[in-house]
């Protein structure tokens, strides 16, 4: 019962065969890119945040069928060699890193809503409101949302 | 792995209608986010798949040569919430979608789905409950367009048939006059949690009198519910203190709040008197900005 897809993984073409009940999750680890992380496993927590076509969406609730035809990036397509992407570079520089394990969904979800606001106005409230589905136990959050907001004024 | 035992991919709704038909036990999936963490809880009724995710059918939203706005069932909350037509025409649908789980979540859920899985917390149900939408469901036997008001028949269940599918939601053209309409959620946090209660209403206003109000409530009984009692208490009423302190009092009657370890009934049913309070205040408001429909 498996199925061929075609999907861009980091600007990459891949071909692969997958079992429908495969989530998009499962079958990017099994690709070996294990820098997206399986948290909650029920769309609560924001630590499998993959971009499909430019949108955050929870790769454990989502099933990799469903990414034939589309452009998935990971955390693993951010950084170019060893220049890190330019919200990576505001994570560390606002020491919005602790632990670790939330930071690959949360750095997704910040790209996309870097994009998606450039150049709008933009609240501490409306951060973090567009970061409510990624929870960090380690933060508090304050760093993150300072990282986002030096992100969007570069 | 979800524990997946037959899927079959549908093209359009016509094939989905044929797929649901030839198997008892399949049902349609759309955004997925509620049915595959019941997956992943190991109900084994969700096990025959017949996909019908981002089926370009099902996505549109528009406008209807009669006014009314027609939004695709397969619409997610975030294309429902970014809509300008909604925001236009029915901003209090955008404002209720607003309130669910959080964005990944809103980037995938489709308003069809909020509605077919028959849930009792739906937030996008109480907005289109107050501007009396319609459903449109397209089965075996052709289409049929039936009101969203008593398609939930009871915990979990509605009146979907076995091969029918959820096609579109039809919100009828607002009212001229002063006429507002406000969604409320009053859950534990404000984002990626379950709503206690949710609430919302849609008030015609002529010369401070109350031609109509409708009040819907998620939560306050075994299914979505609007209020029959609560709306009679107000109509042709003056938009006063004392109206609503009746309405407050009348609500009791259209209600069934039940205690879950999230909240005891005698709480519920407090906050339903406020929310139906609040609810009508900010309608009211909204109803008071001239030359904007404010559904």
């Amino acid at each position: 019962m498996s199925h061929t897809i075609t999907v861009t993984i980091n600007g990459k073409l891949e071909s692969a065969q997958v079992e429908p009940g495969m989530s998009l999750l499962d079958f990017l680890r099994a690709q070996g890119l294990t820098g997206t992380k399986q948290g909650c496993g029920v769309g609560e927590c924001g630590a499998c945040t993959v971009l499909v076509d430019g949108t955050p969406v929870d790769s454990c609730l989502f099933l990799a069928v469903w990414a034939d035809g589309k452009a998935v990036r990971t955390i693993e397509g951010e950084a170019r060699g060893h220049e890190l992407s330019p919200v990576q570079e505001a994570y560390l520089e606002a020491g919005a890193v602790q632990c670790g394990y939330c930071t690959p969904g949360l750095v997704m979800t910040t790209t996309a809503f870097v994009e998606k606001h450039a150049g709008k106005p933009v609240s501490r409230e409306d951060i973090r409101r567009g970061h409510a589905g990624n929870l960090c136990r380690c933060t508090g959050y304050t760093t993150i949302v300072n990282a986002v907001e030096s992100c969007l004024k570069k | 792995m979800f524990a997946v035992e037959k899927y079959h991919k549908a093209h359009s709704v016509a094939e989905a209608v044929r797929l649901l038909a030839a198997d008892p036990f399949a049902v349609p999936i759309a955004g997925g986010t509620d049915i595959l963490v019941k997956l992943r809880e190991g109900h084994r009724e969700y096990a025959n798949l017949v996909d019908i995710h981002a089926m370009p059918e099902l996505t549109p939203i528009t406008l209807e040569p009669d006014g009314s706005l027609a939004v695709g069932a397969g619409a997610t909350f975030t294309q429902v919430i970014e809509s300008e037509l909604v925001q236009r025409h029915s901003p209090v649908l955008a404002e209720g979608a607003s309130w669910v789980a959080g964005p990944q979540i809103r980037n995938v859920g489709t308003v069809g789905g909020n509605i077919c899985n028959g849930s009792v917390c739906a937030d996008s149900v109480p907005p289109l409950l107050v501007l009396d939408a319609e459903l449109e469901l397209q089965g075996p036997d052709g289409s049929r367009r039936i009101p969203l008001r008593g398609f939930h028949t009871g915990p979990g269940k509605v009146a979907r048939g076995h091969a029918e599918v959820l096609t579109r939601i039809i919100v009828p053209p607002a009212p001229t006059g002063s006429f507002g309409a406000a969604s409320i959620k009053y859950a534990m946090r404000q984002a990626m949690d379950i709503t206690t209660i949710g609430c919302a209403a849609s008030i015609l206003l002529e010369n401070d009198r109350i031609q109509w109000l409708k009040l819907a409530f998620s939560v306050a009984a075994p299914t979505p519910v609007r209020c029959p009692a609560a709306e009679a208490a107000a109509f042709g009423q003056p938009l006063d203190a004392a109206t609503i302190a009746a309405v407050q009092a009348a609500v009791a009657a259209d209600v069934s709040p039940r205690t879950s370890w999230r909240a005891p009934a005698d709480f519920r049913l407090h906050i339903i008197r406020e929310l139906a309070a609040r609810a009508i205040d900010k309608a009211a408001a909204r109803s008071a900005q001239p030359g904007r429909s404010t559904a």
